[in-house]
């Protein structure tokens, strides 16, 4: 039982820590060119009606930290920063939506 | 595939605004019988790896990037009503606090992205684990189809979505045959990060895969 325990914790952990080497540093290296959407929206000649989110202004936009000038750190805490977030949010939020154990 | 504000007009952006909440609100209670102590936490990795490895662009044709979307990968995972959420709560975040995707069209992108990238993927997945050999092995494989069809189908999305209320007059099959033939490629990528994910998880957890243990113990089944 303690084994299989210990597994799972292990599998967690690890996974974990993949997910933010991804974020936190793999990241920098995500190519840069328009993704298909934006790219068939400037050929096809819509790419103009585009507006900026209201949050565009935001500390973090566009995966940067704003006041970190270093490109690799901004995007990497940037990174880090989300995927805090979205596991605390959805790791939260499915422990409320989840079966209850009888 | 995150729609920007003003690509679509208000009162359509509206609409799929209600309809994915519905499909929200459908999750959720769909989400508590595929998810007990064991699964959550499962569930909640899965979103954090799909919002991390959103941010990886890979290069597709020339100047044109792509990123995974997840939906299969989740469906696969914890099956499609929790992947909705998954898919979801991603959107929510990049959209709130990474600016990515308008807020305008949050209603917009969880449809294409939370619901029809989750539902077809799953859909393909279970349609390509009938046809493949009863084994193990065929998980990953089928989850590779599921990923790839996903991304086509979530790009037809799009296209629906400008056919009925796109701000510009450009001919919808243009953007059709642009949109598909794009994701098509992109659908590629999926298809392999998908694969090696879902295989990374059934070689060290396979029996926390819903798409796998579901045929272990049909017992439990929609109770929806």
């Amino acid at each position: 039982m303690n084994n299989v325990a210990n597994d799972k914790k292990k599998f967690y952990i690890s996974g974990f820590f993949v997910t933010l080497f991804l974020a936190g540093v793999v990241s920098f290296y995500a190519s840069s060119s328009p993704d298909g959407l934006e790219k068939v929206a400037d050929k096809i000649g819509f790419i103009d009606t585009a507006k900026d989110s209201a949050l565009a202004k935001g500390p973090l936009a566009d995966y940067g930290v704003k006041g970190i000038e270093n490109e690799r750190l901004s995007v990497g805490v940037a990174g880090i920063i989300g995927v805090l977030a979205t596991g605390a949010v959805s790791t939260g939020l499915f422990f409320v939506v989840r079966r209850k154990s009888n | 595939m995150h729609i920007p504000d003003g690509f679509i007009d208000i009162p359509t952006s509206t609409a799929f605004a209600v309809l994915s909440s519905a499909g929200v609100a459908l999750s959720l209670k769909g989400a508590k019988s595929s998810l007990d102590e064991k699964t959550a936490p499962l569930a909640g990795l899965t979103a954090t790896f799909i919002f991390a490895v959103q941010m990886l662009n890979f290069p597709v044709a020339a100047g044109t990037s792509g990123h995974l979307l997840g939906g299969a990968l989740a469906a696969v995972l914890v099956g499609p009503y929790a992947a909705s959420l998954a898919l979801t709560v991603v959107l929510l975040m990049q959209g709130l606090l990474f600016a990515d995707g308008g807020l305008t069209a949050i209603g917009l992108n969880v449809f294409n992205m939370s619901i029809i990238g989750v539902w077809v993927g799953y859909f393909a997945f279970n349609l390509a684990k009938r046809a493949l050999p009863k084994k193990k092995a065929s998980i990953a494989i089928a989850a590779l189809i599921g990923g790839f069809i996903s991304v086509p189908a979530a790009a037809i999305g799009f296209v629906i979505e400008y056919a009925i209320g796109g701000t510009a007059t450009f001919s919808v099959s243009a953007v059709a045959s642009a949109m598909i033939g794009t994701h098509v490629l992109i659908g590629i990528g999926e298809g392999l990060i998908t694969f090696f994910a879902v295989s990374a998880v059934m070689a060290s957890r396979s029996d926390l895969v819903y798409g796998y243990k579901k045929e272990v113990n049909s017992l439990e089944t929609r109770s929806v």
